[in-house]
Parts: structure tokens; C-alpha cells; sequence
């Protein structure tokens, strides 16, 4: 098992996620039509991409943005969660030298205790959004199951990795149960609403050109996200 | 019954139709038989195919469900946090369905996304602003409407409204006459106060085109003259089209996408035409939202601008008042408590918020002006936007809707509100009146007229 999933299930997987993601962003952008979005895309290429990135960055930065001030609470969430499920599948040091032992290069790596933070946080961080999906009437009405599938999905592989990390039990069980829900969560993201790691930038970007080229860039002010 | 005699999927195309629509009072027939209007899936469908692309698509996809919308909607805020008029919820429930569905949707599902598109959102388009992924409800519900239009189900004045476009070129019955002879009318009425005041038709080459809103025609034709004797006294060389004065489009609340296009193509050719400089249109939001942001696509042009460069009349006014074509008597400045309404079809949706504090600054005496909470591109929607004010069957929603454009007036403390805009205008004067506020509101214009130096050169003889 063990053997199975880190050989070819480790490189479908990681293919899957890739290049899934690529067809995404290209179909996306494929599918984008100036006259039916109502945005002359190619017409005003500074003021465009000048909005995009003002619009993905804002986003980007912990209360960068109206919206992510007036809800701090969802914010250190979303933050907490982000943060981790980002940095710890990219730059951990147990992936790294797993990554150099089967393609041949490694990423810059993060410390083992900042690692270990940014777990738990991650962990901590979809439980609370857990109970903030049943708390809050508002995001009550919006939730299906779909959306704690994601959450299961996406947290899976930080429980496993922890429970790993800590030798709780049995570590082989752990690190097989752990490479497995990676495996799945990677073969998952294309095709689920995961996608939007690729397609968050895609949108913002669309929208900031949006405002950048039509609803106000061409005006010379720009917009307060 | 499929197709009702009034209720259907035709556009309204000829006097007639708008005829018998108009004498069917409230709509009462209209809606009778909108119940037993059948929904063409196919068709339905068929659009969506063609034209829900990945934008869209995307933004359905992808919405976390997170709910940090929710707070941004003014009709989820006042109507006490209803979870059903959450943003997110509105378009999944609706949109979101008839996708799913692949359009196989029925009459009675189709009520109720007609009342989601019009009565529940007014395009105001702020969620787009608050959502972290920027799904924008406002663009897809305007989406919506086209889709409800074209299946005939389409608030009464809206299909009225749409037809009165498709037939005089006006969201009104107002003809190419009655334009001009009103026009000439209200000029005559002010000449002796100002000697030499003209009402320039169909001049060619013209600093200024200037386009109204069929209203100002009808019901306000005071404004028409208010903005000649602010041209003739800012020196302006200036004209109107005697055909193609009409800025603003009900086929744009309507989702009547062919009358929007037939409406701006009609104003273009007057640009082209007359080969004015600039175009200036009057003091409506949603008119230059239609003639100048969105038109131009409608029309197919590639660079997204119209023929000639277009500009809101607050941009004029800023303009005028910067270089001292108009100049303030300082002495008749506004001297008590006053607030600005930021339409969002042309501050949200065209960047125009510092022009319009320009203004105030020289209008108003420092220390007068109170800006609302929220404000800006962050403002809040009168209440009454998107087609929601002249919508009799949904007024109950629309009085509702008006409370939050109340309180934030009530909490500036003015006493006088600044609307250059027509919906805003009408909805904080319904406002006022349904909830007895005790304010005043005011376009620009008369405040201008009120204020201004008149050159000595242009002042009557004794
Ligand atoms: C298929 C590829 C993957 C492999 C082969 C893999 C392998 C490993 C290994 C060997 C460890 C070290 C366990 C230990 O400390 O002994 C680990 C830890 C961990 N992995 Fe993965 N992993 C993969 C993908 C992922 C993904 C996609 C995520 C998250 C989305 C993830 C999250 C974690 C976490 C949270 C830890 C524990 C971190 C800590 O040390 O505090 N892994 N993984
Ligand atoms: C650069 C990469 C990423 C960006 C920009 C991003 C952005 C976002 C945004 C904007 C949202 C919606 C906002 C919200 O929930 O309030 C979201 C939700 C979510 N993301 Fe990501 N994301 C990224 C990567 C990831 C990764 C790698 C995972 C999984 C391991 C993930 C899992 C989730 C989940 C589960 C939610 C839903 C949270 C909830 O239920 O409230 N994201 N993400
Ligand atoms: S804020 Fe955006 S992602 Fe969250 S529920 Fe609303 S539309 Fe969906
Ligand atoms: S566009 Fe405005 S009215 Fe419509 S859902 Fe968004 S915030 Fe509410």
C-alpha cells in the first residue's frame, strides 16, 4: 500500500492537481467574452491588469479589504485555515524531502515549530468554521453537505499528517492514511469547488479588470476594496 | 393558455400594444395571465448555453457559501437578516437552480425568480465588493432579467417601459416634437430673465451634445431649462439632437437586451451626426450607466466607449466650476447641514466619487457638508434602484427598501439631501413622504441656478 501510493498514485495525483488546474484556468479564460461580460478586456490592458492586481493583493493581505474588517472574526478563520493549507503542503520539510527523493528538487522549506503552529490552525480553524456554518443563520441556509464534504476533504490530510507527526499509534498506519487523503484531496481539487485555488485569482483578477477598465479605472480613481 | 393577450413572450413592438398594456390598470389582466404562462425550457435553456460563459459559471461554482455577503445587501440588512435575502442564497436559489435544471423550470418557479430579480435585488452591484472571491449578484441578476424577459415574465411597467423604447426611442410617450417644442417652450418661459437664452438643435460640431432623461419632458421640463441658462451662462457652445435626446433605458432594469441596443444605437447616431466634442447627459445614474458604461457593448463596440466621449453632468459641473466657467457667489453658498446621495451607477459602477465632493466644495460652506455612513463606492442603493421604484406591484417591498437610505439620511442629521440622480431623487422624495422625515432633496441644477455669478454681459437691462 504504502509503496503503491507513493509511486504511480503519487504521480496521478499530483499530475491530476496540476494539470487540471491549467485546464481550468485556460477554459476559464477561453470561455471569458468581452462583449457578454461587458468588458473590453483587450482594449485597455494597463488599466486592467492595474485593477486585477489591486484586486487579488487587497484580498490577499489579512484585513486588507472593507469586507474582511467589518467580519474579523471569518477573517482570522479564513486566514488561520489559509494560511496552512497553502504553506504546509509546499514547504513543510518532510514533503520536501519526499519531493527531492521522487522528482529530483525541493522548495524553500519552514521551520518544523512553524509548521507545527500552522497545522494546528488549520485544524482549529475548520472546526470553527464548522460551527460557524451552524451557528450562523446566514451561512446556515447557504450550507450543503457539498460544502462540509470540501471541508472534510481539505482537512483530512492535516489531521492524518498530524496524528503522524506525533506518532500517535501506529506511524505507518498514520503516514498511509496521510499520503492517502493527500492523494485524494490533490485528485479532488480540480474537479470540485477546490478549483477555486487557481480560480479565486481568475475571478479576482476579472473583476478588477472590470472595475479597472469600465466601472471607474478609466476615471482615474480607484477602487476601495 | 400559453401566451397571454398581454402577457407574453413579444416584445412590445407598436403604439397598439403599448396601448392595450397601458389600459390595463395595476396591471390586473397582465398578471392574470402571467399564472398560466407557460415556460419555454428550450429556449430557456438554449440562451443559457449560448450566453452563461464561464464568468458566471465560475462564480456559481466556486461561491464558498461563506456568507460574507450577507452583511453588504441593504434588503438582507433591512429586511431584519431574512437568511433568504442573503446575496448568495438569492442567486443560487434562482440562477442556481434553473442551471441545474438545465432550464426545466415551471410558471410558478418563474414568479419567484421574477420577484428575486426585481424585488429582492436592485443591481446596486456592492456584493461584488464584500465578496472575497468577487461574485458579483448585481451583474448576474441583471443576467436574471434578461432571462425572465424573455420568457415574459417581466414586471408590467418594465414591459411597458421596454416598449416605450422600442416605439418612441424614450422610456416615455414623449416624441421627437414634444421634445423640441418643450425644450423652446421652457426657454421662451426664461428668456426675459435671461436675454439671448437658445435652445441650439441639431447644431453640427458642438462642444456639448446634451441628452436628458424623458421625464425631465413630461413631468420636470423646469430641469430642461434649468440646464440651458447653466450652459448659456457657463458660455458654452452647446446643441441637443432632435432625435436621439433620450439617455436612459427601462430595457436595462427590463433584461429587454434588443430595446437596449436599438435605445443606445439610436443616441450614437446622433453623435455621429452631429460630431459634438463631448456628450453630456443629465442628472440620472442609471442613464449614464446605460449610454455610456454598459451601451457601447450592446452596440458591439470593441473599445467599450461610445462614439464621442461622454460625460456625467456632475463631471460638467466640476469642470465648470474648476475652470470658473461657473462661478459661486461665496455669499449664497449652502449654509446648513446638507448630505450627498453617491448613486452607485455612476459612482460604484463609473468612478465618479471625487468629482461630486469637488462640487460640494465649492457649493456648500465649509463645515456644512456631512457625508452618510457608508458612502462612496461603498454607499448604500436609495432603495429605489433598478426599476424597484416604479414597480406597483412590489411597492410594499420598495417602502420596506427605503428604510436603510432613511436612517442613513436621519443619522447625518441634514436636513437637506443633494440626489443627482433620478431614482434617487424620487426614492428619497418617496421616502420623505412615506415616512414623514421632514427633509429637503435637490439635483443639482436649481442649487447652481440659486448660487451662481451671472455675467454682467448677460444680465437683463433694467
Ligand atoms: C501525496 C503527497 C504527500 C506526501 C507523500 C506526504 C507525506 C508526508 C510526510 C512523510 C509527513 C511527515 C510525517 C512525520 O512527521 O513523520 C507529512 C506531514 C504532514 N503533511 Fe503531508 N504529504 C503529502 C501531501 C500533503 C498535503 C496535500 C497536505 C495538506 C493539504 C499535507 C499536510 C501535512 C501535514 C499537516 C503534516 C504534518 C505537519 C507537521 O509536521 O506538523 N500533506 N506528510
Ligand atoms: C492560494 C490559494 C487559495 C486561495 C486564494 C483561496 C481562497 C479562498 C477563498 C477566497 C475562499 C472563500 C472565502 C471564505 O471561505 O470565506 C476559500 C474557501 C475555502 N478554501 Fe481556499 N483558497 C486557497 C487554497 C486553498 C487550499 C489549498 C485549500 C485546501 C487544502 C482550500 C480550502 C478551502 C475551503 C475548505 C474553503 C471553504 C471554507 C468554508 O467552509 O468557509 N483553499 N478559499
Ligand atoms: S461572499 Fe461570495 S463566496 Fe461567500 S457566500 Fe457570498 S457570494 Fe458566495
Ligand atoms: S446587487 Fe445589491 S441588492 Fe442585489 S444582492 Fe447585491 S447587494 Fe443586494
Amino acid at each position: 500500500m504504502h509503496d503503491f501510493l507513493t509511486g504511480p498514485m503519487f504521480y496521478v495525483s499530483f499530475s491530476v492537481c496540476i494539470i487540471g488546474l491549467l485546464v481550468r484556468l485556460i477554459l476559464y479564460i477561453r470561455g471569458l467574452a468581452w462583449q457578454l461580460d461587458r468588458v473590453a478586456y483587450r482594449a485597455y490592458p494597463g488599466l486592467g491588469w492595474n485593477g486585477a492586481i489591486r484586486s487579488v493583493l487587497s484580498w490577499l493581505l489579512p484585513f486588507g479589504t472593507s469586507s474582511w474588517r467589518q467580519q474579523p472574526l471569518m477573517t482570522i478563520l479564513f486566514f488561520g485555515f489559509h494560511f496552512g493549507a497553502v504553506l504546509i503542503p509546499l514547504f513543510l520539510v518532510a514533503h520536501n524531502l519526499f519531493l527531492k527523493s521522487k522528482l529530483g528538487f525541493s522548495l524553500f522549506t519552514i521551520p518544523q515549530l512553524l509548521a507545527d503552529t500552522l497545522s494546528w490552525m488549520v485544524v482549529v480553524s475548520a472546526l470553527l468554521l464548522v460551527f460557524r456554518r451552524i451557528a450562523l443563520p446566514e451561512v446556515r441556509i447557504l450550507t450543503t453537505a457539498y460544502d462540509y464534504l470540501i471541508i472534510a476533504l481539505s482537512t483530512a490530510p492535516f489531521i492524518t499528517g498530524l496524528l503522524a507527526r506525533y506518532e500517535v499509534g501506529d506511524y505507518g498506519f498514520w503516514l498511509v492514511m496521510h499520503i492517502l487523503c493527500a492523494e485524494i484531496l490533490l485528485i479532488a481539487i480540480p474537479f470540485t469547488k477546490l478549483s477555486h485555488i487557481i480560480l479565486f485569482f481568475a475571478s479576482r483578477t476579472q473583476l478588477g479588470m472590470d472595475y479597472g477598465i469600465k466601472r471607474g479605472g478609466q476615471k482615474g480613481t480607484s477602487m476601495v476594496w | 393558455m400559453p401566451e397571454g393577450k398581454l402577457c407574453n413572450k413579444k416584445p412590445v413592438e407598436n403604439e397598439e400594444a403599448l396601448k392595450a398594456l397601458l389600459a390595463d390598470t395595476g396591471g390586473q389582466q397582465y398578471y392574470k395571465e402571467m399564472k398560466e404562462l407557460d415556460v419555454d425550457s428550450k429556449l430557456l435553456w438554449g440562451t443559457i448555453e449560448k450566453t452563461c460563459k464561464t464568468r458566471m459559471r465560475t462564480w456559481l461554482e466556486i461561491c464558498a457559501h461563506c456568507g460574507m455577503c450577507a452583511d453588504s445587501c441593504f434588503l438582507y440588512l433591512v429586511n431584519d437578516r431574512d437568511p433568504k435575502q442573503v446575496p448568495a442564497y438569492k442567486i443560487q436559489s434562482t440562477l442556481g437552480k434553473i442551471i441545474k435544471a438545465k432550464g426545466k423550470v415551471d410558471n410558478e418557479f418563474m414568479h419567484m425568480v421574477m420577484e428575486t430579480a426585481w424585488a429582492k435585488c436592485t443591481c446596486c452591484n456592492r456584493c461584488g465588493m464584500y465578496c472575497p472571491h468577487g461574485i458579483d449578484m448585481g451583474v448576474m441578476f441583471g443576467y436574471v432579467r434578461g432571462l425572465c424577459y424573455q420568457q415574459g415574465f417581466v414586471p408590467w411597467e418594465l414591459k411597458i417601459g421596454a416598449g416605450m423604447h422600442r416605439v418612441y426611442h424614450a422610456q416615455m410617450d414623449v416624441t421627437d416634437e414634444d421634445f423640441v417644442e418643450t425644450f423652446k417652450w421652457m426657454v421662451e418661459e426664461n428668456e426675459e430673465d435671461y436675454p439671448g437664452l437658445t435652445v441650439p438643435v441639431d447644431k453640427v460640431g458642438a462642444d456639448i451634445m446634451y441628452t436628458v432623461n424623458a421625464r425631465e419632458v413630461k413631468h420636470y421640463p423646469e430641469d430642461l431649462a434649468e440646464a440651458a441658462i447653466l450652459f448659456h451662462i457657463a458660455g458654452e457652445n452647446w446643441t441637443v439632437p432632435s432625435s436621439g435626446w433620450e439617455q436612459t433605458s427601462l430595457s436595462m432594469f427590463a433584461g429587454d437586451w434588443g430595446a437596449c441596443k436599438m435605445q443606445v444605437e439610436h443616441v450614437y447616431a446622433a453623435m455621429e451626426r452631429l460630431k459634438p466634442k463631448r456628450m453630456v447627459g443629465t442628472e440620472c445614474g442609471h442613464a449614464h450607466r446605460a449610454t455610456v458604461i454598459e451601451g457601447p457593448y450592446w452596440a458591439g463596440r470593441k473599445d467599450g466607449k461610445p462614439p464621442v466621449e461622454c460625460i456625467h453632468y456632475v463631471e460638467w459641473v466640476a469642470e465648470a466650476l474648476r475652470t470658473g466657467k461657473l462661478k459661486v457667489d461665496p455669499a449664497k453658498r449652502i449654509k446648513q447641514p446638507v448630505t450627498l446621495q453617491d448613486s452607485c451607477n455612476y459612482i460604484r459602477n463609473s468612478g465618479l466619487k471625487e468629482v461630486t465632493r469637488e462640487i460640494i466644495s465649492h457649493i456648500v460652506e465649509p463645515g456644512y457638508f456631512v457625508e452618510m455612513s457608508p458612502n462612496k463606492e461603498h454607499n448604500f442603493c436609495c432603495g429605489g434602484g433598478g426599476g424597484f421604484n416604479g414597480i406597483g406591484l412590489f411597492r410594499p417591498q420598495r417602502n420596506k427598501a427605503l428604510i436603510t437610505k432613511r436612517d442613513q439620511i436621519i443619522n447625518t442629521g441634514a436636513k437637506l439631501v443633494i440626489a443627482p440622480c433620478h431614482n434617487c431623487w424620487d426614492a428619497i422624495r418617496d421616502l420623505n413622504e412615506e415616512y414623514k422625515v421632514g427633509i429637503k432633496w435637490s439635483f443639482l441644477k436649481p442649487l447652481l441656478i440659486s448660487m451662481v455669478e451671472v455675467p454682467e454681459h448677460l444680465k437683463p437691462e433694467e
